[in-house]
């Protein structure tokens, strides 16, 4: 394998920042030479100048749609999108063809994984089937590696269930995460139930639909001692319901999505299904609470919900078209363009915090320094770019950014030494 | 319209101008239809196509005898008997039709906003028919139109439409056309049936119709869904139709002119009762007929620019 001197850049982790070039020498940082007179030499020299360089990203929500629906995402596209957005490691969620509730496919996901341009990591369904009656069998899924277990595209209705889930889950260190939706009170809704919903004639979800979910299982916390990952909550309630959980001290830790800190129903109002989402795109007043979410500390990560859909798929009418929109290749540059935030607290929701969550932090998000696995990002912070869906690695087109004009872009990403970006280019 | 408009998707598009431009060909065209020979030349050469996802009797009927009393061309695509019904998409269905060469598109579908999702894809125009919850805007225009035949107009009027508004796209034209020709509009509902949100929107709220009835102009009543009434929006049919149902008792506490409408079709012994549709003042046949004619200057106003009237009508109105 080759080295790779990253150079010129300044280097930006959980300890700080400072000027210094990186060697990177058979999958691991060989040396972190810091001020401006450091003369590292190797194979390949990169060039950071104006960048930062970070421990690579880590994304806990990424559908990659294999095995079961490949016309939309396979693993290996799904990871080429995330090198490109700066992700070194992520999650893919169990809502696959069939689900990822057993040994046998969480083992297909991972096998597929292999060679790709990220570390791909699975979740597994928290029931079989995804279908709420039946514990998947946890333990061996956990023996795989599996650390984050999930029904997602659904939450767990039964309460009972939960209860148990969660029970059985701390018996074995690992972490569920839940979608926080009342499927009843959402039921046949397609946006959030609102001003806008109304104006348009289009069945709504309301906030409560997610609200009374995060509440329940702040409560079967509170009873189990477990940890809940709560994912993609968009109201200010659920914020504020979860600041309130941690500050007495419950084991809870929640995401947002770069969609719901950027963007509100009113973009649904050309009825296109680009724009629907689940949960749904929420308010002005929902995307400033969860905002403040992220700089309060209440928000532990930015999550990107990647969610590929073929285009026959948003073709459908609003209320039959599936939910979803792709995130690995805008979530950095969305954040960095959008949310007043410096770079490295950015890089802490995006790399580190996320990271910590799974028990990735062995070889992604750690500092910078020598003899850690090389898994960087370098972020040109100042670059411009305008969202082209037709230049997306994702194998579908379904951006709700396409034509916007962002600041921040990825430069160069490594994945265990090797350079699987360079220039915003993937090399493989 | 404009000569920018090309499609009629939404009332709440619309100015009050276009509006009542729309409404002043209105009247061209009710004189056509009283002639002997209610047609005139005025698209011919052009073709419009009805796209009907979804049952309609009145609708359907109504735009295709305005496209032949301008003398278009039409084609009428039914879905049960098209390769929709074999799973063709609806992307792959509206190029389909626009490939043979097709000006107008007429489609009425049971999801909101499929009209505007149509008029992305195509180069004709495109006329919404009416859209799941979301807007019939010909139905609002021929709301108009008959309220200012009976009433001398809409300035100033107040008007209250009553019933399931939130599953209705008949009340979320009619509340932004009426409005912006001038009335007052009240929505008369139990929460229940009111959509989530009003913010922003031009009207009042009751949940007591006999309180309103005195005031109005016009009482709209909308038709009641007896799939919806499964008994978790209202109790019961019975028990809807005593609160909010136009019942002969009722009917006593509105003015001596005030009129009654409905847009069809209606369920006697439920939101009206049955002689009571049959008043004088219940206009409802009107409405019917007047939408031949709204739909032909609607059609006439997306296809024909340039273009007069026909026949011996002379230009006026078509501006």
């Amino acid at each position: 394998m080759k080295s790779i001197v990253i150079r010129g850049g300044e280097v930006v982790d959980a300890t700080g920042t400072r000027r210094a070039d990186v060697l990177v020498e058979d999958g691991r940082i060989a040396a972190v030479a810091e001020g401006s007179a450091a003369d590292l030499a190797a194979d390949v020299t990169l060039d950071a100048g104006g960048c930062v360089v970070a421990p690579g990203l880590v994304d806990l929500h990424t559908h990659l749609r294999q095995p079961g629906s490949e016309e939309a995402e396979t693993v290996e596209t799904g990871a080429r999108a995330g090198a490109l957005g700066g992700f070194t490691c992520i999650l893919a969620m169990p809502n696959t063809i069939p689900a990822i509730d057993s040994a046998g496919v969480a083992r297909e996901v991972l096998e597929l994984g292999r060679g790709a341009t990220c570390d791909v990591r699975t979740s597994a369904a928290i029931t079989v089937g995804r279908a709420g009656t039946q514990l998947t069998p946890m333990a061996e899924l956990a023996a795989l590696g599996v650390r984050l277990f999930s029904d997602d595209g659904s939450g767990v209705q039964d309460a009972r269930l939960m209860r148990h889930a969660l029970e059985y889950a701390r018996g074995l260190g690992v972490t569920l995460a839940q979608h926080c939706e009342d499927e009843v009170l959402s039921a046949g809704g397609a946006m959030h139930e609102g001003a806008w919903s109304s104006r348009l004639g289009v069945p709504g979800q309301p906030r409560e639909a997610e609200e009374v979910m995060v509440l329940r299982d702040i409560a079967l916390a509170r009873m189990t001692g477990a940890a809940v990952h709560f994912q993609h909550l968009s109201t200010r309630h659920s914020v504020e319901m979860v600041a309130a959980a941690k500050a007495e001290g419950l084991p809870v830790t929640c995401e947002a999505t770069p969609h719901h800190l950027t963007l509100t129903d009113a973009r649904c109002a050309g009825y296109d299904p680009v724009f629907k989402v689940n949960p749904p795109l929420r308010t002005d007043d929902d995307v400033a609470a969860v905002r403040a979410g992220l700089a309060a500390g209440t928000v532990d990560c930015i999550a990107t919900d990647h969610a590929p859909h073929a285009p026959e798929a948003k073709e459908l009418p609003f209320d039959q078209a599936p939910p979803g929109m792709l995130g690995l290749e805008t979530a950095l540059a969305l954040a960095l363009t959008n949310l007043d935030l410096p770079i490295a607290e950015v890089l802490a929701l995006m790399s580190w915090r996320p990271a910590a969550i799974i028990g990735a932090d062995d070889a992604h998000g750690g500092p910078v320094a020598e003899n850690r696995p090389a898994n960087l990002c370098v972020v040109d912070p100042a670059a411009t770019w305008t969202v082209d869906p037709g230049a997306l690695a994702s194998r579908s087109r379904n951006t709700p950014y396409a034509g916007m004009t962002l600041t921040g872009r990825v430069r160069h990403t490594l994945l265990a030494g090797e350079a699987v970006v360079v220039d915003a280019e993937a090399q493989r | 319209m404009t000569e920018a408009r090309r499609h009629l998707l939404g009332v709440a598009d619309l100015t009050a101008d276009e509006i009542e431009g729309l409404l002043a060909l209105t009247d061209s065209f009710v004189e056509v239809s009283r002639r002997r020979m209610p047609k005139v030349p005025a698209l011919q050469g052009r073709t419009v196509t009805s796209l009907f996802y979804e049952d309609s009797t009145r609708t359907r009927l109504s735009f295709e005898q305005a496209a032949k009393r301008l003398s278009a061309d039409t084609l009428s695509f039914s879905v049960s008997t098209s390769s929709v019904a074999k799973g063709e998409s609806l992307r792959d269905t509206v190029e389909t039709i626009e490939a043979m060469g097709v000006d107008a598109i007429v489609v009425r579908h049971r999801s909101a906003g499929v009209p505007h999702q149509i008029a992305r894809w195509v180069s004709g125009s495109v006329v919404n028919a009416g859209d799941g919850w979301h807007e019939h805007p010909t139905q609002a225009l021929l709301d108009c139109y008959t309220i200012r035949e009976h009433l001398g107009g809409l300035g100033g009027r107040h008007v209250a439409i009553v019933g399931d508004i939130n599953h209705s796209r008949v009340a979320r034209s009619d509340v932004w056309a009426f409005t912006k020709l001038g009335a007052e509009v009240t929505l008369v509902a139990p929460p229940t049936l009111l959509p989530p949100s009003v913010e922003g929107w031009p009207v009042r709220v009751s949940h007591d119709l006999d309180a309103v009835l005195p005031t109005v102009d016009a009482v709209y009543l909308l038709r009641m869904q007896r799939e919806r009434m499964a008994g978790t929006l209202v109790p019961s049919l019975r028990e809807y139709t005593s609160c909010y149902g136009l019942t002969r008792r009722r009917v006593d506490l509105l003015g001596d002119k005030a009129i009654v409408m409905h847009p069809g079709p209606m369920n006697r012994g439920v939101e009206i009762a049955a002689d009571v549709a049959d008043l004088p003042r219940s206009v409802v046949v009107d409405q019917v007929r007047n939408g031949v004619a709204v739909r032909m200057a609607v059609l006439f106003d997306l296809l024909g620019s340039g273009r007069d009237l026909g026949g011996e009508l002379d230009r006026e109105g078509s501006r």
